[in-house]
């Protein structure tokens, strides 16, 4: 059994976001992180691994420098890692980065037992699209937002979070999940894991490498192969800090209704 | 001469800043204004391979590099003195003298659950009498039968409440150095803490590090097995040396931490309050100190940095050590008060850190080896008698 762990490299948004001027991300300026939701993923990977003993495969679509972010990845204990780079895949959207990414997995193989894991969504795109269609393209049954993960033989229960409640899914393996952040908090790199990273394998996947699987065709991958324009991007104008009132009784709920009068809300 | 850092070392930095701002930051101002030694972080540490940095994996270290370590102690100390110096004492003067000193059997023995944080490590050569001048150990200990028997006590020593394995320094006999004057004896030991007739003092009121347990050990027929001996007889007073040299790099780097600490609250500080209408970093007194308070501070990381290579490629690092210890400390003493004068009425309360950072500062001049100490040292290796 193995977990194999889709991650996306992505500007750190917590500091101060840069946009060029026609609107799109200037990534070159900020700093790059790994997606917030894929640490989730790959904590569930190594939860598995711990409980399991099953291997856990990271593997990323970006330049070279993601291999940076994928080493830190094995340095949390991860066994192995896949960068699927090359100009071919540049300017891909979802669909198209689905197209490679699950290229990327299929040449990793999935087997009986094995377990696809991506975050929900990436903080840059928002999109939460990217795992659901390697899902598709891979035909593995998928479940999204899981915020509990189960393994009982080859059957997965998964907690699946929804806006107003939750929903508990049997599904077997080999299956496909995307992972939120209320299920797990991700561990810290260790300093032995850390000394271990540089000396564990990192295969990296260009076109040459992919372009055998039915999957990549010059008219499914980069930007020929993106039906997705973006017309603008911008930063959303900054929320104000907010307001925590705490306690039930009926003190708090007068000065509740007294702040939201004293602002003409009610 | 190479500055720059590895790859492993440059991770290891960005896990050790996330680390500290993320699990003891948090912790630093209520270990310090309770007094309260945390040991639920280094609980976490230990897990995470902080508790054995350098040593080999084969003994449950992370199999890393004295420079590391002293990263470690640094990006620790940034935040929180306390934390720092649990580490740097556990490391330098427990772990380091049995993997330096100790039997095949003492090393697999003791430093696993040492290394993995399971248990703490102290070190005992201070007494009442014996400070500086560390040939003034009345502590004693003499072989009968199959153990010895150690009588005395330690003063001052750092994580004493809390630590399960103490290498402890005894006087075992008489002897006499190389003119024939006569001179004790002097050997080390480890002692476990459940060892009979070994019991713990009470926990040191303290200026800084007010979260560090320190306190007197006490020894009254405490039994020790024979095969506790640390190195061989008579190599105590060595041992006791050896082991404060690679200290040196660890307080070394606790101060060089603080420092660097103190002058990252002053620039974010510096850069919000607003005096006469105008930020205070704008004003040029503001930016002349920042720049003399860095300055100093990157001075002190590359003798910190130095020391911890050269004990790393096994060079005679005792007078890098007692130079970075001598330099840092000082600088981070200097640069804390200043940082606190930064903040004017504000730096003088407990809202902010820069008060705890000073008071932290202020051991780093004093405990194992006083700035005076450091240069009785630098002075004997330069030949100045």
């Amino acid at each position: 059994m193995k977990v194999i762990v889709c991650v996306k490299q992505v500007p750190d948004t917590s500091g101060k976001v840069a946009v060029n001027p026609d609107g799109t991300l200037n990534r070159a300026s900020m700093e790059t992180i790994t997606n917030p939701d894929d640490m989730n993923a790959v904590e569930a990977a190594l939860k598995l691994k711990d409980e399991t003993g099953c291997k856990v495969i990271v593997v990323t679509m970006g330049p070279p420098p993601a291999e940076g972010m994928l080493r830190e990845l094995l340095a949390m204990g991860a066994d192995e890692g896949y960068l699927i780079s090359g100009r071919e895949f540049g300017g891909s959207d979802t669909y198209a980065t689905s197209q490679i990414v699950a290229a990327g997995v299929n040449k990793i193989g999935v087997e009986k037992g094995d377990i696809v894991m991506c975050g929900r969504q990436a903080i840059d795109g928002d999109t939460a699209q990217v795992g659901p269609q390697i899902a598709e393209k891979l035909h593995l049954p998928q479940v999204t937002y899981a915020a509990d993960i189960q393994k009982d033989g080859d059957d997965i229960t998964v907690k699946r979070m929804l806006e107003d409640g939750y929903m508990t899914i049997k599904v077997k393996t080999p299956c496909l999940l995307t992972c939120i952040k209320e299920l797990n908090e991700p561990r810290y790199m260790s300093v032995g894991g850390i000394f271990e990273a540089y000396s564990k394998p990192v295969t990296v996947l260009d076109y040459e490498a992919l372009k055998d699987d039915p999957l990549i065709d010059a008219t499914t991958i980069g930007l020929k192969g993106s039906p997705t324009n973006i017309l603008v991007s911008f930063t959303p104008p900054q929320k104000g800090a907010g307001m925590m009132l705490e306690g039930a009784d009926m003190a708090t709920c007068e000065k509740l209704a007294g702040i939201l009068a004293g602002k003409h809300i009610i | 001469m190479d500055f720059h850092l590895s790859k492993e070392q440059q991770m290891l930095r960005k896990m050790y800043r996330d680390f500290a701002e993320n699990e003891v930051k948090p912790l630093a101002q209520e270990i310090d204004e309770e007094e309260r030694f945390p040991m639920e972080t280094v609980e976490k540490m230990g897990k995470l391979g902080m508790m054995g940095i350098y040593f080999p994996k084969e003994y449950g270290g992370a199999g890393g590099d004295v420079l590391s370590y002293a990263m470690c102690v640094e990006e620790l100390a940034k935040v929180c003195g306390t934390t720092a110096v649990i580490v740097s004492a556990h490391t330098s003067l427990c772990c380091a003298p049995i993997f330096e000193f100790g039997t095949e059997e003492q090393k697999k023995k003791y430093l696993p659950d040492l290394c993995s944080g399971k248990k703490i490590g102290a070190f005992g050569l201070t007494e009442p009498g014996a400070g500086t001048d560390a040939q003034g150990q009345q502590t004693t200990a003499v072989l009968e039968g199959d153990h010895y028997v150690l009588n005395g006590s330690k003063c001052f020593i750092t994580n004493g409440n809390v630590a399960d394995t103490f290498v402890i320094i005894a006087v075992t006999g008489k002897t006499t150095d190389k003119r024939g004057r006569p001179m004790k004896e002097i050997s080390a030991f480890i002692v476990e803490k459940d060892f009979p007739g070994f019991s713990q003092g009470k926990h040191e009121k303290k200026m800084g590090i007010r979260g560090s347990s320190t306190c007197d050990l006490i020894f009254e027929d405490c039994i020790v097995p024979k095969e506790n001996l640390l190195g061989k007889i008579g190599q105590g007073f060595k041992i006791a040396m050896m082991t404060l040299d690679g200290g040196r790099i660890g307080i070394a780097a606790q101060a060089l931490g603080l420092g660097e600490g103190a002058v990252l609250e002053a620039i974010k500080y510096t850069k919000e309050r607003v005096q006469f209408g105008r930020r205070i970093s704008q004003f040029q007194n503001t930016q002349f100190q920042l720049a003399d308070m860095h300055t100093r501070m990157q001075a002190a990381q590359f003798l910190v940095y130095s020391a911890a290579c050269k004990k790393q490629l096994h060079e005679d690092y005792s007078m890098d050590a007692a130079m970075a210890k001598l330099f840092a400390a000082e600088a981070a003493s200097d640069v804390t008060r200043r940082a606190v004068q930064l903040f004017g009425g504000y730096g003088y309360t407990r809202e902010y850190p820069v008060e705890r950072m000073m008071r932290d500062a202020k051991i780093t001049e004093i405990y194992e080896g006083t700035s005076e100490v450091q240069r009785m040292v630098i002075s004997s290796h330069l030949g100045v008698k």
